[in-house]
């Protein structure tokens, strides 16, 4: 069958779009230092490109165009107005080493957004440098073995993990040069403490925790977790990919965390963007303030500046070439104004409660949760291993399936301790209706799976392809296309 | 309730559903001593409209500068079709196509932009993007230890002409793992790394060598000597580049008798705005052989159930939710949004196009070299080839020089001293496309009254 054109397709020697750049120009290079064969790329109009990106963008699931439950995520709405007003031109000509003195308006905005989110989480400084959650983790770990290593304690080289725990965590702390000790979950959700008790240790460094976990519950021996670790002597490390679910409701520093990251492309809702953005701002306790990640927005008097290495010496040190993703940080800040106080409170409640009420109907229809005698947080699991022992039809082809119905897939296969999952985070923006008509799909999955099981495993249809061999591609790798004549886009 | 539908009738409902008597009921699993309760430093909500004329302020107050700098940042023009496509919808709130088949307009779009970043550094794969293009190498000096098995030592050398904030990111990210950076000086008249810096390794186990084209002074380094070096002496490279000057500047893919092993750099000049700082994005390219040791995402054709071509994530195996603690890196969520961006930036443009705005970027650089060094107490630092930057150097404190140019309005360029402080007071600066003769002219008047 043909394939969808590829903008190399369009392509044709010749042709370009001659508004977009100068004219009639020759660089000055060195013969031996210069460019002898042109790069492959696009000969195209302009019309030619919008309308092949156009084409492509419709091909994709959005937030904007689909439910899009996707757990462990917070696939909420991104308001436009974060994007229109973060791209106001003076933010986007501003260069990220002019003067301070021409970056006040800016540099006011980040100070504020470091205000607020040291309220929100309870912790007493805010970094917003790391670029993404993983990045965020990165910094927090890095600064719980600085602290260790101020200490001259340099045995403490282990981190303890949970089984749940999201898959950056662990390999957060190998980049670190830690080693992962993973402890079990208990058949509720919770935490095995005599697993931990057993874990902790002169070799210690830390625990690394997302409470409510990956299992969509709320960890309540925190304070017991807490004081193991810290008694043992390690720190708390507070993965906060799930912040959407407490917001205002319960404070990671409250709850006895030394460093957290917080996903502001997920409880701030600045957009994931097919991948990414994101930005994993690092907050921390009194005992890690000296290790914060540069720079950092400082205030004297009235007046904005960069922190770095001369205010904190003993910094685990740059993370980017400049700030961090400041257009991200400056998203999250018109959102975090707009929800003010009040609205803040309202994201953790809505958010529980769509995913409670998607979860009791769920329930209601049948569907298994993984663990039922819980109550979910802002995200739940159903587990579909009876429908894979009975009918054979497994979560992902549940998942493939409610492509088809228009939704896009809850999370799959994760966290890896539960079998057949789907990881279902609703989100506080999505209407009643919209739920209601989730849960109808799955209900009619289920029934097709139990009339007609094939039609359910050859899912999905309607989609612009139908499932794709994952298997061929990573064994007969096709990373670029290479066209027949390979020479002729030489010149 | 911004941005929340619900009406009381449904959240009446929904509670009945549920059965509990109140939202507040569904938080019972908290301990109760844990619960918050205000939230006193969070400011009341603002309309959008009130927001929006809260961000005009700001962005007024730090109003429009002309622009000087580039030190890793570059202000070009971007086709308004770019950002036109790149915020819809589909393409903004879209997350990691880990449905594919929901995903094929951003996985297709991947697939197209590896081609074009393979093509332009001269390599055989990308990735679909990493942080920015300080962390990228610091994921480069990570990859080429896996890479490289027959070293043991986890030494990595760079010039000091690669930009020195790259290699603070590198040692942030890298130091962990054991990663030692030596730092090789640059010959001080050229301002260009000499292959006789490097004879002092001979011989060593290294495991890498860095190689900025252009360095960071804007200069053009000779890659040719430096890669033959490297290999001769069993080295991996790791070249830095910035993608716009491949346009004319030779790919590190052909740099020596073998080519580069790991190409990584800063895509922001291709599309993505200077914003302040970011996001950006970092791009990677190398060696098939090598592919398995890359980090990040990777795009993969392939064919559906009937056999029709569609597009994937691919060897996921080296990635966090998989690998967990043996992962490549434990990057998850990247830079697509900006790849998007660049990917539609470089289709408008064609390899023509980025020829002639590199082409135009350094004849700009040109005319205000010419025109700031006619002043008195202003010199060239390094009269070598260049790209599109220039090191000043100037006989007063280039600090106050660039405070007062700012009063102006002018953002006169990033000053060295601090970085390199044997070059005295220096400054380096640029001048891209977006740089008329007119604001050349401009900047060169005001500095002349500054510098009285
Ligand atoms: C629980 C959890 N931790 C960490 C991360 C990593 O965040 P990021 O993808 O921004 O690096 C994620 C999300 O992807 C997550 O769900």
């Amino acid at each position: 069958m043909s394939s969808r054109a590829l903008i190399f397709d369009h392509s044709r020697a010749g042709r370009t779009a001659k508004v977009q750049h100068p004219q009639g120009l020759a660089a000055q290079v060195p013969e031996h230092l210069r460019r002898k064969r042109r790069p492959m790329l696009p000969e195209v109009s302009e019309l030619q490109a919008v309308r092949h990106y156009t084409k492509l963008s419709q091909l994709n699931f959005s937030i904007d165009t689909h439910f899009y439950p996707l757990g462990s995520c917070t696939m909420k709405y991104n308001p436009r107005a974060c994007n229109q007003l973060a791209m106001l031109p003076e933010f986007l000509v501003r260069h990220p080493l002019a003067p301070e003195s021409t970056g006040q308006g800016f540099m006011a905005c980040l100070y504020e957004l470091q205000e607020m989110l040291k309220e929100v989480t309870g912790m007493k400084g805010v970094s917003l440098t790391p670029m993404a959650g993983a990045q965020g983790e990165f910094a927090g770990v890095a600064m719980i073995r600085a602290y260790h290593r101020a200490r001259g304690d340099l045995a403490r080289t282990q981190i303890i993990v949970p089984d749940a725990a999201h898959g950056t965590n662990p390999a957060t702390a190998t980049m670190c040069g830690c080693t992962v000790v993973e402890i079990p979950s208990l058949p509720d959700g919770d935490i095995d403490l005599e697993a931990l008790k057993q874990a902790v240790g002169p070799q210690t460094a830390g625990i690394m925790l997302t409470n409510p976990s990956t299992l969509g519950v709320f960890e309540r021996r925190i304070h017991e977790v807490a004081k193991i670790v810290h008694d043992a002597g390690g720190l708390l490390y507070y993965d906060g990919a799930n912040l959407n679910a407490i917001l205002g409701k319960v404070r990671p520093g409250d709850m006895g965390f030394d460093v957290i990251h917080m996903n502001l492309h997920k409880t701030f809702s600045t957009p994931h963007g097919g991948g990414g953005p994101g930005s994993g701002a690092v907050g921390v306790s009194d005992r890690l303030l000296p290790f914060m990640p540069i720079p950092i927005v400082g205030k004297e008097g009235d007046r904005y500046r960069w922190l770095d290495e001369r205010d904190l010496p003993q910094t685990i040190g740059r993370l980017s070439a400049f700030m961090g993703n400041a257009g991200v940080l400056l998203r999250a800040y018109v959102y975090m104004r707009m929800l003010g106080r009040a609205g803040m409170q309202r994201v953790a409640e809505f958010a529980t409660l769509n995913a409670n009420y998607l979860f009791a109907r769920l329930r209601q229809a049948g569907f298994e949760a993984a663990y039922p005698g819980r109550r979910a947080s802002h995200e739940f699991i159903i587990t579909l291993k009876r429908q894979a022992r009975e009918l054979g039809v497994n979560a992902m082809d549940f998942a493939k399936r409610l492509l088809d119905y228009g939704f896009h897939a809850p999370t799959t296969y994760f966290p890896l301790l539960v079998p057949e999952c789907l990881l279902i985070e609703p989100t506080e923006t999505e209407a009643k209706e919209d739920l209601d008509a989730f849960v109808d799909a799955l209900v009619a999955i289920q029934r097709e799976a139990e009339q007609d099981a094939a039609k359910v495993k050859g899912a999905p249809y309607t989609l612009p392809v139908r499932r794709l061999d994952d298997v061929r591609a990573a064994k007969q790798l096709d990373l670029t296309y290479q066209p027949a004549a390979a020479a002729s886009a030489g010149s | 309730m911004p941005f929340i539908p619900h009406t009381e009738t449904d959240v009446a409902e929904m509670l009945r559903t549920i059965g509990v008597p109140s939202i507040d009921a569904l938080f019972d699993e908290i301990p109760a001593a844990l619960r918050t309760r205000a939230l006193d430093g969070i400011p009341e909500a603002m309309s959008e409209m009130e927001v929006a004329r809260l961000m005009q302020e700001r962005a007024d107050q730090d109003g429009r500068p002309l622009n000087f700098i580039g030190a890793g940042a570059y202000e070009h023009h971007i086709p308004a079709a770019v950002w036109a496509i790149v915020t819809r919808g589909e393409f903004y709130s879209a997350y990691t196509p880990y449905q594919a088949e929901a995903s094929q307009g951003t996985l297709q779009l991947l697939y197209e932009y590896q081609t074009m970043m393979a093509s332009l550094t001269g390599m055989q794969v990308s990735n679909a993007s990493l942080y920015d293009g300080a962390s990228a190498l610091a994921e480069a000096c990570l990859m080429a230890v896996r890479a490289h098995r027959r070293s043991k030592s986890a030494r990595i050398l760079v010039p000091a002409t690669v930009n020195p904030t790259y290699l603070k990111v590198a040692r942030t990210i890298a130091e962990g793992q054991n990663l030692k950076f030596d730092i090789l000086p640059y010959e001080q008249r050229e301002g260009t790394t000499q292959r006789s810096s490097l004879e002092a390794y001979a011989g060593q186990d290294i495991t890498a060598v860095v190689i900025q084209q252009p360095n960071f002074f804007g200069l053009l380094e000779d890659v040719d000597a430096i890669t033959d070096w490297a290999h001769a002496n069993n080295a991996l490279v790791i070249a830095v580049v910035n993608p716009l000057s491949l346009a004319i500047l030779k790919p590190p893919g052909e740099w020596g008798t073998k080519g580069v092993d790991i190409v990584v750099g800063d895509g922001q000049p291709l599309g993505v705005p200077l914003s302040s700082g970011g996001p950006y994005f970092g791009f990677m390219t190398t060696r098939m052989e090598h592919v398995r040791q890359m980090p990040g995402r990777i795009i993969g054709r392939t064919v559906d159930l009937d056999g029709k071509p569609g597009f994937t994530l691919t060897l996921q195996a080296r990635e966090q939710h998989i690998r967990r603690s043996k992962a490549t890196s434990n990057i998850c969520t990247n830079q697509g949004l900006l790849v998007t961006a660049a990917t539609i930036y470089m289709s408008l443009l064609g390899a023509e196009g980025l020829e002639q705005v590199a082409a135009a970027c350094q004849q700009q650089t040109n005319k205000l070299v010419d025109a700031l060094t006619k002043l008195r107490g202003v010199k060239l630092a390094f009269d070598g080839p260049r790209f599109h930057e220039a090191v000043l150097q100037l006989d007063r404190n280039v600090g106050e020089v660039l405070e007062q140019l700012a009063r102006a309005g002018i953002v006169g360029g990033f000053d060295l001293s601090q970085q390199y402080p044997e070059l005295g007071q220096a400054l380096l600066v640029c001048a891209t496309e977006t740089r008329t003769d007119g604001d050349i002219e401009r900047y060169a008047k005001t500095l002349a009254e500054v510098m009285q």
